[in-house]
């Protein structure tokens, strides 16, 4: 593919279904697409391989119903991980397993038979998906500029089915700079590409140590991140999407967290712990602990990110530089780590948007094999029904927030594993807005901290983080040790744990091994 | 090349084929699996109705299994398994197997035992005679070919 252009010829794809027949017959129907098939007949296998070639597939087709993992939480782990388009197929039609398709952000999803005709356009997805990046990188210093690309893109591209070259296109619009840029500041994509940024372990770490060193005191917002993270090439709107799913990851480690505390079932977490190489060294002796999430997060649909991302991160002061064309792979940013740092999560001042009810539990580890009542289930967004039991405190209204109530934020515990993504609610599932916790949620994490106190690590790390360091789960006080952050205060302050467990996060080695895996899995991520 | 029996060899597939579809033993997935077929991969349709067969067996075997006990059935299995084959068969255009399927289905979730097992026996006789006709069918192909005559394209309306 000519640099800068796109054309479906030659496009990536990944076929997972575990029918060896329709394996055979996609193979086939895709390679007569003139498009670059790769199959796969495991879901674990498939997320292996797309970590593996991390930027080596465009889309992934997968079957709904496989035997190692449910295709929904496939689509949940690409569209986290990855943020690829993902289509979706099954011989069942029914409604509600397609609404759950496009909920977990499929974007579009095939009954079987599929026809030849509906793999022919499936590289529209991939372009669109472009062109939603392109937009946000173009939205920050170009205003006007993006409707012109979308305007002059999509009757352009999705017209025709020929080479189509940015470059040629527009001479008088900087676009084409972008792209190269894009391609250069990335050199490991194909040329075909892509505004998407791969969030390594290393990029993800400095996200986090800029998170943190913003502190409780400012606003944590994604300019200030961007800012203080130095990575030239990276983008506000960048940052922005991937807070949001961080904030998502947080929350749902923290409802773990919660439901584990009730539940009496404090199960050793330490897996993760083995899996962390701490420059620190400390480790949490084999007591769980979870992350608390101060806030809900809410991660943007993959069919729909822009919008999302836009709406819930807005930052009134952000102007977004294009970034100069050389890229860090490694950026030696190892910033002060302020022992109010998780204080910062708590106030998001400038994310406008409250999150409206829906907290996501993500698992506490991909590297767990804790045993959530429900094995099937993944804690989605739903109910703020489901926070009523797990937030006992009385709630006040968060800082700044549009008000999160009780409501909001409690669910019933016993609900947790049982909810699934019928139960959400569309309309507020498009509406996914970034909340803060309430100060209470906090007196309640607190209170949980406090109860495994004795896991505390001394606060006398070392706060310059090698961009090695590979950073286990954060469970509670792990995950203070893991970035070195001084807590003089810790009991006090919110455990507003904000890391991803690395194995989430490319460049780091250690991916879970199959039976935390499939936890991770069963625990299921809900991406909406 | 005998072009008198390459036209009989032609005219006898084409009308087995159409035959094939009349009974209900195929629908248009097997047509576009037989489009997908071309030079670079001329046993095309015969390798996947082969997985399909293949696949076949196993499921059922699996699902006798899950069936055996009378106070043991594993419904969920079995109706996995359905499950699997009904998508199975709609990949190339198995639609007796594929109808018998939406038929065990029922049966499973009302858990009638007796039902499934029904169902199962009907699913493997279904596949079983496919197989057999297939057979025929591909037999056809390869005398049609052996006697320097082409596949022609069938028609089916």
């Amino acid at each position: 593919m000519e640099k800068g252009g796109f054309s479906p010829v030659g496009l990536r794809v990944l076929v997972v279904d575990d029918d060896p027949t329709w394996l055979k017959i996609l193979e086939k129907m895709l390679k007569k697409c003139s498009y670059e098939v790769t199959t796969c007949g495991l879901a674990r296998e498939a997320l292996r391989l797309l970590r593996e070639r991390k930027d080596g597939y465009d889309i992934v087709i997968s079957d709904v119903n496989m035997p190692d993992m449910d295709g929904f939480k496939l689509l949940e782990h690409v569209g986290l991980e990855l943020d690829l388009p993902v289509i979706m197929m099954s011989v069942d039609g029914e409604t509600s397993r397609v609404m759950k398709g496009v909920q977990h952000g499929a974007c579009d999803y095939l009954l079987k038979p599929i026809r030849m005709k509906e793999l022919k356009i499936i590289w529209q997805h991939v372009l669109r998906k472009k062109l939603q990046e392109v937009r946000d990188i173009e939205g920050c210093g170009y205003e006007g500029g993006a409707d012109w690309i979308t305007r002059y893109d999509e009757a352009h591209f999705l017209g025709g089915g020929e080479d189509v070259s940015f470059c040629k296109k527009r001479k008088d619009f900087d676009f084409d700079k972008k792209l190269l840029l894009q391609d250069e500041s990335d050199p490991s994509s194909s040329s075909s590409k892509k505004a998407r940024v791969v969030w390594s372990f290393e990029l993800h770490q400095k996200f986090v140590n800029a998170v943190n060193q913003i502190g409780c005191d400012h606003k944590a917002g994604p300019k200030k991140i961007l800012d203080l993270m130095n990575v030239p090439w990276l983008t506000r709107e960048n940052v922005a999407s991937h807070l949001q799913k961080y904030r998502l990851y947080l929350s749902r480690l923290e409802k773990e967290k919660e439901l584990k505390c009730y539940s009496g079932g404090v199960k050793s977490i330490d897996s993760s712990t083995k899996d962390a190489e701490l420059n620190s060294g400390h480790q949490s002796p084999g007591k769980s602990s979870f992350v608390f999430s101060e806030g809900i997060f809410q991660k943007a649909t993959e069919t729909d990110p822009k919008p999302l991302a836009s709406a819930s991160l807005s930052d009134p002061n952000t102007d977004v530089i294009m970034p100069p064309k050389t890229k860090k792979t490694r950026i030696g940013f190892d910033p002060p780590i302020s022992s109010s740092a998780f204080d910062s999560l708590l106030s998001w001042n400038d994310v406008p948007e409250v999150l409206e009810s829906k907290p996501v539990l993500y698992e506490n580890s991909f590297l767990q094999q804790q045993p959530l009542p429900s094995q099937s289930s993944y804690v989605t967004n739903s109910a703020p029904a489901l926070m009523e039991e797990e937030m006992k405190p009385p709630y006040e209204t968060p800082v700044g927030g549009s008000g999160v109530t009780a409501d909001e934020f409690l669910m019933p515990q016993d609900k947790i594993p049982t909810v699934t993504i019928q139960d959400l609610d569309p309309s507020a599932l498009s509406s996914m807005k970034l909340q803060e916790f309430s100060s209470n949620v906090t007196n309640n994490t607190e209170a949980i901290l406090r109860s495994l106190n004795c896991e505390l690590p001394e606060s006398n790390h070392s706060a310059s983080l090698d961009t090695d360091l590979d950073l286990s789960w954060l469970q509670g006080e792990r995950f203070l040790a893991n970035t070195g952050l001084q807590f003089q205060d810790y009991s006090s302050s919110p455990s507003f744990l904000s890391e991803l467990p690395p194995h989430l996060w490319y460049g780091n080695e250690r991916l879970p091994d199959p039976d935390e895996y499939s936890f991770m899995v069963d625990q299921g991520l809900f991406i909406s | 090349m005998n072009t008198i029996v390459v036209a009989q060899l032609q005219r006898q597939f084409q009308d087995y084929m159409v035959s094939l579809y009349q009974q209900g033993y195929l629908d248009n997935q097997f047509t576009e699996l037989r489009k997908l077929q071309d030079e670079g991969s001329p046993d095309f349709v015969a390798e996947v109705v082969s997985l399909f067969f293949d696949d076949c067996a196993k499921l059922i075997n699996d699902m006798s299994i899950s069936l055996e006990r009378p106070d043991h059935v594993d419904f969920k299995q079995v109706d996995s398994g359905v499950h699997q084959l009904k998508g199975s068969s709609s990949s190339v255009g198995a639609r007796r197997v594929k109808n018998v399927c939406i038929a065990f289905k029922e049966c499973c979730d009302v858990q009638n035992r007796e039902g499934c097992l029904r169902c199962l026996q009907q699913v493997d006789y279904e596949y079983k005679m496919l197989k057999t006709k297939l057979q025929d069918l591909f037999n056809l192909e390869q005398q049609i070919l052996q006697a320097g005559g082409t596949i022609p394209q069938v028609d089916i309306n």
